[in-house]
């Protein structure tokens, strides 16, 4: 039998030295067969084993036998695939340590030529992961070569794996392969095909980092100036993000001429998702030219990205409006706000687009803290009370939950007036995704507004959501009861809302009498003992006689949720009588929820 | 002549034809679709029956180099399954309506077929070895006794026949409430459009779940509507620009650098009508039925009912070269529309140079007009001219007046015969021509 299988196989017995029974290598035996199993769900899970394969198989025979047979599995499922990617970069100990680590390369190097974009990053993650692991001289023995096939390979699928490879081999290599390594970086990103190109261009603010300033400034920014410029809209679009990279790179009196001309060719690309691109990576660009190219070039740039012909551009500009202010230079912030960013934010708000709005929406009331204030109130308010307005009910929405920043600056007192309308209709939207979000923000609200005002205008909100036509509604409504009792206090609850819940008991509608449950199983444990014993179990006791089952087995549900509050004579005496009737139901749901709680609440 | 040249000057012979012979022809197996991929070396066909046919050029053989290689089946898989929109109590055909390559980024290859509804998108990769060894069983599936073994056994790749498989790979699905009638792969390649009668859509290759209406041409109120979307394709170079082509005759151009929605276009091609030739059938003959870019990228070919007309991208007003596909045909239009056959849908395409074009016709004739000579020629797909390597006889049609020997009175040409579906070889003089279940493949006389 032995020969059959053939030359590279030793008796396990050396192996596995003192292990008397071959029992250990039935599970093993399994994995290795499953490994080209039929079924993708055991091939996956055999490769998610594969360490314990290789432990078992020892490093030599992992390297001379399991590693090559990997290699040629590039025909599998992708996500086989990924998960034979990933095990690979945590091989090392199992092919023999740092020494052999180069063994791993092939099996990593097919994966990184397959179309599946997900598989390959993978690959090259792992590549990178063990390239560390590498001496220096191994590095350029066996993996810098390695790069070299990928980067000069007939498909474009190895060539982009190639372009995430060449930063972390820099560093370590011989200042004539780094000269290499160059050339190689050069000529992906001038590749034929647009894929190599925006891989390369993806990956030009990594490698510039790891380059000599003099080649940062000699080779990346003509590299960076040529992608700028591509033919194609996407390459474009990613030399934005190497720009910035770049920038961070070079000295402030570099920046004007080598980077400059080109990021701001790119803030008004005639492509907008070039320009978007640049809006989108705003704040970063902001940060790495620093203070007095901002106030001078980024300014304006900011301006008409704010006043672009596409509404894509200004709602991604109008998302870093707050994050641009605040990165504003100290001195001239609030002058630049107020002369030049105000005005655009204003037309912003009765944009045409309701994107543009809403995205305005979700960061607007952070300028009342950098502008103080004075300004919120003579300049911000207007705005505010204008968005909270907006037909769109996403821009209230975006208003309102960032209520906590104005209410730190000119509290929330001011704006109340023109809040509660904006509640009252949201909480009424047609849309109940709307209702939803609106409920969501009742707590932070009712912290805000405190208990006076929210029980004169809000509270009776709160109720008529319990009796919501959806469900969704009316269990984020009970939720949202919990959240507010936690808030106000058990008192609060005792007289405002538990006689309002418990009412609903007797509603001819059983789904709003379950609602009481529900509410009773949320509130209970906030509300405490006293208040769950006195006042809400009697009514739950009251309804295990009610005639829809449905009431009746959550019942027996709430019973069991409501338990751990109860003290021990309470729950002998008086809610394992109502229990057992229960489990004696004709209803065969009663029978079974009764059943449970009473085991749960060990009372059998 | 360079290669791909062919102008009239080619001797185009009979090289192969596919499908069955009988004349019993099963609805399952109507050629719907045809095309080259970017090499040539591959040919896909799509059918009613929701089949992908692929065929490979064997490699040349050197012993017979009169006998240029030919194309073989490579691979047949099921693209698309007949569905049932329990919502819209809609069926929903199987036939492919589209098939295109993308470019070719590693050993296998990628295509994409549509039916009215649903884009997928294929790999048809090789094989050549599989794993052998087992440690719990035999190779023919016996289970070996687990106390003998004694031993860990790690399975090795043998080489085997080769085997080719077509997987899908993605499923683009729900975008589309009309019929989608054209997919168009991104110059960019990573994203494509497909544009049904009133919306075209933008798609990434890699993500599903999402794409973005880049052209929306319903009405509010869908009695307001007088247009739909016939054809669309992107630009053979410029990532930004596609075109599509209307109902109306109209082509219109749009830049996507402009804005994310191309509601307005940047270009709009449009021939002012002859007065004089102006009729009931006016409207329903100058819809377009393909629209396709050159190689080069200057010039666009559309395909009318009766015409095949050349614009140049830098010229709206008019095109800049016209073609009679069939003119003799406009004295039967009135029949025409009685049997349907005014509302046949002709594809056209151009030769690997851009100096000729082809179109197909009736009675399994089809055109070939060669731009440089202003020449053009009538050649047919029959099976009496199926013998290896026999030239193609010009065919003419006598428009009216007295019939001359070798010509064919419209009144007999047969329009159950149609020729919709053509493709030319990117690089060579080699053309696929669907009749209606066969896939001609003629190619220039080798002396």
């Amino acid at each position: 039998n032995i020969k059959e299988i053939g030359p590279g196989v030793e008796p396990l017995a050396s192996k596995m030295a003192g292990a008397d029974s071959d029992d250990s290598l039935y599970p093993i035996a399994v994995l290795i067969d499953e490994l080209r199993n039929e079924d993708v769900q055991l091939r996956l899970n055999s490769i998610k084993k594969l360490s314990t394969i290789a432990l078992a198989l020892g490093v030599e025979r992992t390297r001379t036998e399991l590693l090559p047979f990997l290699t040629d599995t590039i025909y599998d499922e992708d996500e086989v695939l990924l998960a034979l990617a990933e095990q690979l970069g945590n091989f090392t100990m199992l092919v023999g340590g740092p020494e052999y680590v180069h063994c791993l390369l092939p099996p990593l190097e097919s994966l990184a030529t397959v179309e599946e974009t997900v598989v390959r990053d993978k690959a090259v993650e792992s590549l990178r992961k063990i390239s560390h692991e590498h001496s220096p001289v191994d590095l350029e023995v066996h993996f810098e070569p390695l790069v070299k096939r990928l980067a000069s390979g007939d498909w474009f699928t190895s060539r982009t794996s190639a372009c995430g490879l060449f930063s972390v081999c820099y560093p370590r290599v011989s200042s004539t392969v780094k000269a290499e390594i160059r050339q190689h970086f050069r000529t992906l990103c001038s590749d034929d095909t647009p894929m190599v190109r925006r891989a390369a261009a993806s990956k030009l603010g990594e490698f510039a980092k790891v380059l000599e300033l003099e080649y940062v400034k000699s080779d990346i920014i003509s590299l960076f100036t040529a992608l700028a410029s591509d033919e194609q809209d996407s390459v474009r679009l990613l030399a934005v993000e190497a720009g910035v990279s770049i920038a961070t790179l070079l000295p402030q009196e570099d920046l004007e001429a080598l980077v400059m001309p080109t990021l701001r060719q790119a803030a008004e690309d005639k492509s907008w998702r070039v320009r978007y691109m640049v809006a989108d990576k705003f704040s970063d660009l902001q940060k790495a030219v620093g203070p007095e190219i901002t106030k001078n070039d980024l300014v304006p740039a900011f301006q008409n990205l704010l006043k672009d012909c596409e509404a894509e551009v200004r709602a991604a500009a109008a998302n870093k409006v707050k994050e641009f202010c605040e990165n504003l230079p100290e001195d001239s912030r609030e002058t630049i706000i107020m002369t030049h960013i105000l005005p655009c934010v204003k037309e912003l708000v009765s944009d045409t687009n309701q994107h543009v709005k809403s995205a305005l929406a979700s960061v607007i009331m952070g300028l009342s803290t950098i502008l103080g204030k004075d300004n919120t109130i003579e300049h911000l308010l207007p705005l505010f009370l204008a968005q909270l307005k907006d037909e769109c009910p996403e821009v209230r929405l975006n208003i309102i939950s960032n209520l906590d920043c104005v209410n730190e600056v000119i509290g929330i007192r001011q704006l109340s007036q023109s809040l509660l309308p904006a509640i009252v209709e949201l909480a009424e939207d047609a849309k109940w995704r709307v209702r939803l979000a609106i409920i969501e923000y009742m707590p932070l609200l009712a912290g805000q507004l405190g208990v006076e005002f929210f029980d004169e205008k809000l509270n009776s909100l709160c109720m008529a959501w319990l009796v919501d036509h959806v469900y969704a509604i009316r269990e984020a409504a009970t939720c949202n009861l919990m959240k507010l009792v936690e808030k106000f206090g058990a008192e609060w609850a005792q007289n405002t809302i538990v006689p309002k819940v418990l009412g609903m008991a007797n509603d001819p509608n059983y789904l709003h009498r379950m609602t009481t449950l529900f509410c009773i199983n949320a509130l209970s444990e906030v509300c405490g003992q006293e208040i769950t014993t006195k006042h809400m179990l009697p009514v739950v006791f009251k309804m295990s006689n009610d005639q829809v089952a449905n009431v009746r087995f959550n019942v027996a549900k709430s019973l069991q949720k409501i338990g751990p509050v109860l003290d021990s004579n309470c729950l002998q005496t008086e809610v394992k009588p109502v229990l057992e009737k229960l489990a004696s139901d004709q209803d065969m749901d009663v029978k079974y929820f009764a059943q449970e709680a009473i085991s749960v609440l060990s009372l059998a | 002549l360079t290669a791909g040249g062919g102008g009239n000057d080619v001797q185009w012979c009979f090289s192969q034809v596919k499908g069955a012979i009988d004349d019993d022809v099963a609805e399952a197996d109507i050629i719907s679709t045809v095309e080259f991929n970017h090499s040539g070396e591959l040919l896909a066909t799509g059918d009613k029956g929701g089949r992908v046919v692929i065929f490979q050029q064997e490699t040349e053989n050197k012993s017979q180099p009169q006998c240029r290689s030919e194309y073989n089946v490579y691979s047949t898989f099921q693209s698309h399954e007949p569905e049932f929109d329990y919502l819209k109590s809609l069926e929903i055909e199987e036939k492919i309506n589209k098939i295109r390559w993308l470019p070719q980024k590693n050993a296998a290859q990628f295509l994409l077929s549509t039916n009215d509804k649903t884009i997928k998108l294929w790999k048809i990769s090789e094989r050549d070895k599989r794993p052998e060894g087992y440690n719990l069983k035999e190779e023919d599936g016996r289970y070996r006794d687990a106390a003998t073994i004694t031993t860990l056994r790690v399975p090795v790749f043998r080489p085997m026949d080769l085997m080719v498989e077509a997987s899908p790979r993605r499923v683009f699905a729900n975008a589309h409430t009309y019929h989608i009638n054209s997919i168009s792969v991104n110059s960019d390649n990573e994203t494509y459009l497909s544009a049904d009668d009133l919306r075209i859509n933008l798609w990434h290759l890699e993500i599903t779940d999402r794409s973005f209406n880049i052209v929306d041409i319903k009405p509010a109120n869908m009695e307001e509507l007088t247009e739909v979307i016939t054809a669309a394709e992107f630009h053979p170079h410029q990532c930004n620009t596609f075109v599509y082509s209307s109902s109306k005759g109209t082509i219109r151009l749009c830049d996507m650098r402009a804005s994310a929605l191309c509601d307005k276009h940047s270009k709009l091609f449009e021939e002012p009508e002859d007065p004089s030739n102006r009729s009931f059938f006016s409207e329903i003959i100058s819809s377009i039925s393909d629209v396709k870019f050159s190689h080069n990228g200057r010039y666009m070919m559309t395909r009318d009912y009766l015409s095949v007309k050349i614009w140049d991208l830098n010229m709206e007003n008019r095109p800049v070269e016209t073609y009679q596909v069939h003119e003799y045909l406009r004295s039967k239009l009135c029949s025409l529309y009685e049997n349907d056959c005014i509302f046949d849908k002709f594809e056209c395409c151009w030769n690997g140079n851009d100096s000729v074009v082809m179109t197909g016709s009736y009675n399994n004739f089809f055109r070939m007009l060669d731009r440089t000579q202003r020449r053009d020629v009538t050649l047919e797909a029959s099976r009496e001219s199926c013998k290896p390597r026999q030239v193609l006889k010009p065919r003419r049609v006598c428009a009216g007046g007295k019939r001359k020997k070798d010509e064919i009175s419209v009144d007999s040409l047969d329009f159950n015969k149609k020729i919709l579906h053509t493709a030319w070889h990117p690089q060579e003089n080699i053309i696929a021509v669907a009749t209606t279940n066969n896939l001609y493949i003629f190619q220039e006389k080798v002396n």
